[in-house]
Order: C-alpha cells, then sequence, then structure tokens
C-alpha cells in the first residue's frame, strides 16, 4: 500500500457511487435542457382537449396534465426555465452579498458593525413572507421573482466574503503589497479579490437549488412565473387541480424532477466544499 | 441557605444581564424594524397597483375619475411620501393596521380570526419535529453507521429537497385520495357547523405532519451529529465506566449536553417554519395567516400584507431573543453580562 503515504490530494479520489450519479443527473438535465428547443421544440399554447389526464404509456411517458399537454415534455421546459431564473438570481445575490461583505471588510469599525448586525437581523426574518411582499408589490413577472429570491438570499455570501477578506488582510503578502506602496484599491482588487473568487463561485453555486427552490414556492403559489409558462413550480399548482379527479402523475413528475436535479446540485457543490475546505465538513448545510 | 433558595438565587444571577441583553436587542431591532417598514413602503408606493381603483372593484371601470380622485383625496394616497409613511406609522403605534382591499374588513379583524389557526399549527409541528428529531437523532447516534443511521441519513437529505407543498400534494394523494383516511384539506368537514375539536384536530394530522417531515431533516441531522460527538466526552465514558445502564447513559448522559446547541437549532429554523407554515396552509386551505397573506399578496392588498409580514417579524424577532435567554438560563457558562 505505498499511494498512502501520498498527500491526499495527490491520491486517486476514491470512487463514490453518489457523486457520480449526481454528475450524471445534472449532466444528463443541463444536456437535455440545452438541446429541448433544438429536437423536441415545445408551443406553450398549444392544448389538446382530447387528450386531457392521460395516464403514462409509451406515447406520453409521463402522462398529460388537464388541458391535454404532456407532462414530460413541459416538465423538461420547466426545468430549463426554473434552472434559468436559480442561476440568475444566485449570481444577483452573489453580486449584492459580494458587494455587501467587502464594503464591510474593508470599511471596518462602526460600518462593519452596523452592516453585520443588519445582516444578521434579516437572516432571523421569514424570507418566504419578504420574497412574497417583494413580488406582489412589484406584481409577479420574472424580473420582481430574481429580485425577490436576490434580495433574501444574499445574506451568507456576505458573511462568507467579509470573513475570506478579513483573514486574507493578515497574510504576509497583503504587507508586502501596502509597503510596496500600492493603493487600497489595488490591494483589494488585485490581491485581495482574486483569492475570494473561487469561494464567491461556490457560495452562489450552493446558493442555485435554494433558488430554485423559492422560484418553485413563489410560483406555487401564483406568484411566481406567468401561469402559461412552464415552470416547476407553475406545473406543480396546475397538477394540484388535477390530482382530485386522480391524476397524480402531473404533479409528481415535475416534483420528482425537481427534487432529483437540485439533489444532485446541492451533492455536487457539497462535494467541491469539502475539497476547498476540509475542515467545515461536520457542517450540515445542503 | 435551603437547596431550592440556592438554586433560584443562581439562576437569578444567572439572568442578571437578561434586561441590558433585552436592551441592547431592542437597539438593533427597533431601527430593523423601521428600516424594514421604511423598505416596504417604498415598494408599496412604487408598485403600480392604484388603491383606488382597486376599492372600487369591478364598479372602477364604470366610476367616474371624478370620484376615483374624490377617494384618491380621502385617503391622501396623493400626498408627498414622508406624510403618507408617517401617517401609517402613527396609525401602525396607535394600534390601526388599516383596511384590507382585498378582503373588505380591518386588517386587525383579519389577524384576530386567522392567527390562531396559524399558531396552532406552527406550534403543533414544532412539538412533533422537536420529540420526534430527538428522539430519531439519538438513536441513529447510538448505532452510528448502521443501518438505521444510514437510512435516516438518505431519507432526510432526500426530504431536504423536497419542496414541503410538493410533499403536501403527495401526502394528499396517498392518504386522503388513495386510503382515505384522512380529510384533503379544510379545517371542518364541509357539513359542520361549528369548529369541533375532534374534527379540527383530524383536519389538521396531514399539515402539521407534512410541516413537521419538511422540517424534521435539518433538527435529525444536528442531533445526530451532537448526540454522536457527546458521546465520546468524557462524562459519557465515566457514566458507561460505574455501569448505568446503556438508555440512561444515552438520552440522560449524552443527549443532555446535545441539547443546548439544539435551542439555538430552533431559534436559527422558526423563520423557515414559518415559510413552511405559508405553503402548507395553500395546500391544504386552511383559513391561517399564510393563506390569507398569499391572497393579499395575489390582489396587492399592501395593507394586509404589511402587516401580516410586520408583525411575524416581531413574532420571530421576540422569539429569538427567548431563545437566547432560554439558553443563558440553562446554561451556567454563558454570561449574559458580558
Amino acid at each position: 500500500m505505498t499511494d498512502l503515504a501520498l498527500p491526499a490530494r495527490l491520491r486517486r479520489p476514491a470512487f463514490r457511487p453518489g457523486i457520480a450519479l449526481a454528475s450524471v443527473v445534472l449532466v444528463g438535465a443541463v444536456a437535455a435542457c440545452l438541446a429541448a428547443p433544438l429536437l423536441w421544440p415545445l408551443d406553450e399554447s398549444a392544448v389538446d382537449l382530447a387528450r386531457i389526464r392521460l395516464a403514462p404509456s409509451w406515447e406520453h411517458l409521463a402522462g398529460t396534465d388537464d388541458l391535454g399537454r404532456d407532462v414530460a415534455h413541459r416538465s423538461l421546459y420547466g426545468l430549463r426555465v426554473s434552472l434559468l431564473v436559480g442561476a440568475v438570481a444566485a449570481v444577483v445575490a452573489a453580486v449584492v452579498g459580494g458587494l455587501v461583505g467587502t464594503v464591510a471588510a474593508t470599511c471596518g469599525g462602526r460600518v462593519d458593525r452596523a452592516l453585520m448586525r443588519v445582516v444578521d437581523t434579516i437572516a432571523a426574518l421569514p424570507h418566504l413572507l419578504l420574497g412574497i411582499f417583494i413580488v406582489a408589490m412589484l406584481r409577479p413577472s420574472l424580473g420582481a421573482v430574481v429580485l425577490s429570491i436576490g434580495l433574501t438570499h444574499w445574506l451568507s455570501t456576505a458573511r462568507i466574503v467579509r470573513a475570506e477578506l478579513l483573514s486574507l488582510r493578515t497574510r504576509p503578502f497583503v504587507d508586502a503589497a501596502v509597503a510596496g506602496g500600492a493603493s487600497r484599491a489595488r490591494v483589494l482588487t488585485r490581491h485581495l479579490l482574486p483569492h475570494v473568487l473561487p469561494r464567491l463561485a461556490l457560495a452562489t453555486t450552493l446558493m442555485v437549488p435554494h433558488a430554485v427552490w423559492h422560484e418553485t414556492a413563489l410560483s406555487f403559489l401564483g406568484l411566481g412565473l406567468p401561469p402559461h409558462l412552464a415552470s416547476l413550480g407553475n406545473m406543480i399548482n396546475d397538477g394540484q387541480r388535477s390530482l382530485l379527479t386522480g391524476a397524480w402523475w402531473a404533479s409528481l413528475v415535475p416534483g420528482l424532477l425537481l427534487v432529483a436535479v437540485t439533489l444532485a446540485l446541492a451533492a455536487l457543490a457539497g462535494r467541491w466544499r469539502d475539497r476547498l475546505d476540509p475542515r467545515v465538513r461536520a457542517e450540515l448545510h445542503l | 441557605m435551603t437547596a431550592t433558595a440556592a438554586t433560584s438565587s443562581r439562576r437569578r444571577r444567572r439572568l442578571a444581564g437578561a434586561g441590558a441583553v433585552v436592551r441592547r436587542r431592542l437597539m438593533v431591532a427597533v431601527p430593523v424594524l423601521a428600516a424594514t417598514s421604511v423598505g416596504m413602503f417604498v415598494l408599496g408606493a412604487a408598485s403600480p397597483i392604484d388603491p383606488a381603483q382597486q376599492y372600487a372593484g369591478a364598479a372602477a371601470f364604470t366610476t367616474s375619475e371624478e370620484n376615483l380622485a374624490q377617494i384618491r383625496a380621502n385617503w391622501g394616497v396623493d400626498d408627498p411620501l414622508p406624510v403618507q409613511y408617517a401617517r401609517w406609522v402613527g396609525n401602525l403605534l396607535r394600534g390601526d393596521l388599516g383596511w384590507s382591499t382585498s378582503r373588505h374588513e380591518p386588517v386587525t379583524d383579519v389577524l384576530a380570526a386567522r392567527a390562531g389557526w396559524t399558531l396552532l399549527l406552527v406550534g403543533a409541528a414544532l412539538a412533533l419535529v422537536l420529540a420526534a428529531s430527538l428522539l430519531l437523532g439519538t438513536l441513529a447516534a447510538y448505532r452510528r453507521g448502521g443501518w438505521f443511521d444510514r437510512t435516516l441519513r438518505a431519507g432526510a437529505y432526500a426530504v431536504q429537497s423536497m419542496p414541503v407543498f410538493w410533499l403536501g400534494l403527495a401526502a394528499i394523494a396517498v392518504f386522503a385520495l388513495a386510503l382515505g383516511w384522512l380529510p384533503a384539506g379544510g379545517l371542518t368537514d364541509v357539513t359542520a357547523t361549528g369548529t369541533h375539536p375532534a374534527d379540527v384536530a383530524r383536519h389538521l394530522v396531514l399539515p402539521v405532519t407534512v410541516l413537521a417531515v419538511s422540517q424534521a431533516p435539518w433538527f435529525v441531522l444536528f442531533v445526530r451529529d451532537t448526540v454522536a460527538e457527546s458521546l465520546r466526552d468524557d462524562h459519557v465514558l465515566a457514566a458507561r465506566a460505574r455501569g448505568l445502564p446503556g438508555r440512561t447513559v444515552l438520552f440522560g448522559h449524552a443527549l443532555r449536553t446535545a441539547l443546548l446547541p439544539f435551542l439555538t437549532l430552533v431559534g436559527t429554523h422558526l423563520p423557515e417554519l414559518v415559510g413552511g407554515a405559508v405553503l402548507v396552509e395553500t395546500v391544504f386551505s386552511l383559513p391561517g395567516l399564510g393563506a390569507v397573506t398569499v391572497q393579499a399578496a395575489l390582489g396587492g392588498d399592501f395593507p394586509l400584507l404589511a402587516a401580516t409580514t410586520l408583525a411575524t417579524t416581531v413574532v420571530v424577532l421576540t422569539a429569538n431573543l427567548l431563545t437566547d435567554l432560554a439558553y443563558a438560563a440553562a446554561d451556567p457558562r454563558v454570561r449574559l453580562d458580558d
């Protein structure tokens, strides 16, 4: 067993079936989302009242909903919309959180304390309610949903960026840059922020499943994306009507797809975090 | 000095700093509440909803422009924003929460009629999730790595990624529609004339369980990890060495040390529970605050929406403060006055 002597990062990583499965699910889902408009175009307004609530069969793999639309087909497009909204909203949250964290860390003192207190307090509020309020006042639309997620999900990113900057600030290379006559802005943009970027990217990725859940919740309540648009939340909401007449597949399939993809995304991001910083492995933060 | 007197005086000393903590928390909470209310008001003012047309409803199409202007003037909707804000906050502080435009009744009446059901739902779900997670998490920690532990953890990760409303629909499909054991929604039977406790309890079984299950993963995994850690502590080893039975060591010694950090988790997870309650109430058509909030949001009803959001904020902040005080009362190492 000679390879036991090698440092961890040089050893071949052990094969993990869960991680492999998550990669397959995620790559498959993203590929399907990208290829869907080319191979299997969807007409959002198409309705076929002759084929409503058909049970799953070879022709309709996941059955049809109460307007005769193919559930599998719409789920695929719903996933596309939900992932896109989730990713954009996570980036918005990362930008807000990154800015707040950077300002807090570089200004320090009273500004830092005040900003962090604000972060602590907002973190203690039910963010779904705040999100509902934002969407309700701006009227439900794509932009309102993205804003609602972005404005309620930036807190953890702000904390991470601030902590990272504060710990980097004490490193010798920063002293060297300052001694070399670099301005504050230059130290920040050329020396500190590049080191924060991997952590920020990881935080953003971990945020995507949360953003997707928030979007589906808003859409489910009728406060999210326009109802005719195939999004996972809208579909689960539509399926609620068919459920009472026995068509359980209309809600089940988009929900299962949502669970599979967000679980895979969270598992891979968690693995990434473990490799980036083994110390926080015990933290439960799916 | 008797033992009880000694205990009570020790507890009093422990809570000596409580007043200062409350004051310090208020100094943060009041500006935050003020900022939240300003933010909400600005959003409400920026919103494209015209309260006068909303008030008139369908009649807005036939109401003359002068009448609408009269309504706006009566309500002061066209006043400068700071004036409107001051009036709104002044009314809130005097206990006048305004007029709900979506339900056509005073906001206070809506809150009074609905808040109880939401508290019942959240309280019952919290009690259930606490009991279940303490039991299951401790058992999983006891046989760490065993089949029960692995199944529980896999289940927890899976449930964590399931949206609570989807879980609710699945529960309705299985237990209400397929098996017919429990009602699919509502608070009472359609034929019922009043709210009978037994009838209400039967209707609350599914919503409470769904809400508890959806929140359970965080609690179960947390209990499992902390108990697993404290099982390795010296005092647990000592208890084992004294020959105490396994059950006593597990629940009396290991779980006991793990309980304190658990309190903090309960405090930080309360907002999630409230968010879950909003969705569960909508799925099961319960007449709680959450369902009303969603209706208000759909109808662009600013007074009601602002009131429910602010009220929930106050409740959650208070609960967090209480958690901290409880922590200090329970743990002699935590000093509130420093």
